[in-house]
């Protein structure tokens, strides 16, 4: 049962950032929001990559005798990270440029495109 | 080994080299620029085309990066596909030929249309960057790689939609795209986790090889369709398609409708190369039948009460896209059953392909057209717009061209692949045909608003000083038309040189899945 614990809190934290995403009202708190799924999607993958007691998957660097954590997802994970760095970084400097076209953060008065 | 293996590669690498270096030669001037833009958008439609040929030749390629085989063998004999590969057949060499088309035609409209925009440099490297995440997404074999190129092109999407930044609709439309694009694709990062928990790979073929259908696969199934029909702008997550196509520049609209058709091959891929059979007469099947039927109606309802030229286009997208999901849905349905199969579902299948075709000619000319007028007259409101025919001659005649296709009238190449869908989609309920015939008529009433308020009637005082658009945007919007009108005079060549071995690659699961393991693993 404990091992599972990850999983749990993977879900969790997915459905946390998915309700702020789709619930909240400032947009600042919607990007944070969207960063919390980012996250729990890289938690997740590395959780997948987790033998327990494993080494770190460096062969010369290692250690003696047992296991490797699996390599790839953790490589997975870095370019997952790297991407989330680029779409956090765009997604705040675009909740600029909107603070500065319609003077407030609130998702209900940034909708003139309807219909 | 020739450099044809290579070509694969190339397609991707050129516009990603090209966007890299767009900032640099923007430093010495404008015409070096133009030149470099025209320059790798051709160099990446002519690999794209050598692709295809090449493909089509000698069979599926498979292209593995910085090695020289798929696997790793590891010192106990077990052989794992790990390395990165790109994996082309004949649908995906399609794919990245109409997407380089598209590429091409937009560079060479954007040339004059931007011209008095500042931030041109950003803009060039934005849109390769795009060209390359599209032309990646529909090249590669690998999960995760088709998550890297999905991000690749919508960051770029995100940059160029709202490249008018001084209209706070374009930001507001590219940070809501934005939004829905974000969430929607960790979707499919959270697929291939599940995946990859499963089977320890992330390549497709070695995960269709081994594919137990079971509960954590039918879990990432469902996230994988969710995002990606959601992508390529079906209803019920089609919000974000009228407000992005409509506030990004119109060469920018022309390759997102282009992208968008490069998720709905991924969704295809994932669907047909990785389940295959076991979702044959599944839920799957009927759920993207009716997502198909939605987007067709409810798409094009709502672009009839539009007013402004570019948001009714963006709304027929949501509804073309509809008639794509119906025929390759057909399709799926009838994939487990080998006389359904020889029946109607191939039918419906190269009904589909052949529309996506289609679709991705006219679909960019139309946008090119509404640019064009924006361009001459600055307005896109249909309110203000009329009685430009006379000064727009050529835009004119091109503009009923590709309305004439998309609301297929017969003989133009619209007409061709509604046909295929209609009576291949009359075998499984005659209801699904009937809602395309709807669409279809409602299609044409629309674009006949279009054309009646915008080029017909009395010429308008206001547009006294209004001229043809410069011969470059006209280049651009007659390759297009170029296009559509051999599709049109040669419908049953281009079946058979273009659909029937793309149709055939994308049912053919085993010799996808052998491609890379050649039988192996």
């Amino acid at each position: 049962m404990i091992g599972n614990l990850p999983y749990v809190i993977v879900g969790l934290l997915f459905v946390y950032g998915l309700f702020a995403v789709i619930f909240e009202r400032n947009l600042v708190k919607i990007a944070v929001g969207v960063s919390v799924v980012e996250a729990a999607a890289n938690l997740m993958l590395i959780v997948y990559g987790y033998r327990s007691g494993g080494n770190i998957p460096v062969f010369t660097l290692g250690g003696e005798g047992g296991s490797f954590v699996l390599p790839t997802p953790q490589a997975l994970t870095l370019t997952a990270i790297v991407i989330s760095l680029a779409t956090s970084a765009l997604m705040l400097s675009m909740i600029m440029v909107l603070y500065r076209h319609y003077g407030t953060l609130d998702v209900r008065e940034i909708r003139r495109l309807r219909g | 080994m020739s450099w044809t293996n290579h070509l694969p590669a190339l397609v991707v690498a050129v516009p990603l080299f090209g966007a890299f270096g767009a900032p640099l030669v923007s430093k010495a001037g404008r015409i070096p620029r133009n030149v470099w833009f025209i320059l790798i958008a051709v160099l990446t439609a002519l690999f794209s085309l050598l692709l295809w040929q090449h493909v089509n030749a000698t069979g599926t390629a498979v292209y593995v990066m910085g090695g020289s085989a798929w696997n790793l063998p590891l010192p106990s004999g077990m052989q794992l596909p790990v390395r990165i590969l790109l994996e082309v057949d004949s649908f995906g060499a399609l794919m990245a030929l109409i997407g380089s088309i598209c590429t091409l035609a937009g560079a060479l409209f954007s040339l004059q249309f931007m011209e008095k925009f500042t931030g041109l440099d950003k803009y060039v490297a934005l849109y390769l960057l795009l060209t390359a995440g599209m032309q990646g997404m529909v090249l590669t074999g690998d999960l995760f790689n088709l998550f890297v190129f999905i991000e690749i092109a919508s960051v770029a999407s995100f940059g160029l939609v709202a490249f008018w930044r001084d209209r706070p609709e374009a930001v507001e439309a590219g940070f809501k795209y934005m939004l829905i694009s974000t969430v929607g694709v960790m979707f499919i990062l959270f697929a291939i986790a599940f995946l990859y928990g499963r089977y320890n790979v992330v390549n497709m073929g070695a995960i269709g090889a081994n594919l137990q259908y079971g509960l954590p696969e039918k879990v990432a199934l469902i996230f994988l369709v969710v995002a990606l029909a959601m992508k390529c702008g079906s209803v019920p997550m089609h919000m974000w398609t009228p407000d992005a196509y409509a506030e990004a520049p119109a060469a920018v609209t022309c390759l997102l409708v282009a992208v968008s058709q490069a998720s709905l091959y991924a969704l295809f891929r994932v669907c047909f190369s990785i389940y295959g059979m076991s979702l044959g007469s599944s839920a799957v099947a009927w759920a993207i039948i009716v997502l198909g039927c939605l987007s067709m109606f409810i798409g094009v309802t709502m672009a009839v009460i539009q007013k402004e030229i570019k948001r009714l286009m963006a709304y027929h997208s949501v509804s073309q896209v509809g008639y794509m999901l119906l025929g390759l849905g057909v399709g799926l349905l009838a994939l487990g059953n080998p006389q359904e199969m020889s029946d109607y579902g191939m039918t419906a299948i190269k009904g589909g392909l052949f529309h996506l075709l289609n679709y991705t000619m006219y679909k960019p000319l139309l946008f090119l057209c509404a640019g064009a007028l924006f361009y001459a007259a600055k307005s896109r409101n249909l309110n203000d717009l009329g009685g430009l025919a006379k000064k727009m001659p050529y835009t004119t005649v091109l503009f009923v061209l590709a309305a004439a296709a998309i609301a297929g009238l017969p003989p133009f190449n619209g007409y061709v692949s509604k046909l295929l869908i209609y009576e291949s989609s009359f075998a499984v309920h005659p209801i699904l045909p009937v809602v395309a015939m709807v669409t279809s008529m409602l299609t044409l009433a629309s674009f006949v608003k279009v054309f009646q308020t915008a080029f017909l009637g009395p010429e308008k005082e206001v547009f006294s000083s209004v001229r043809e658009v410069p011969q470059s945007m006209l280049l651009g919007m007659g390759l297009l038309a170029l296009v559509i009108l051999g599709l049109t005079f040669f419908p049953s060549w281009s079946l058979d040189h273009f659909i029937t071995p793309a149709a055939e690659a994308l049912v053919d699961k085993a010799s996808y899945v052998g491609a890379v393991l050649g039988g192996g693993f």
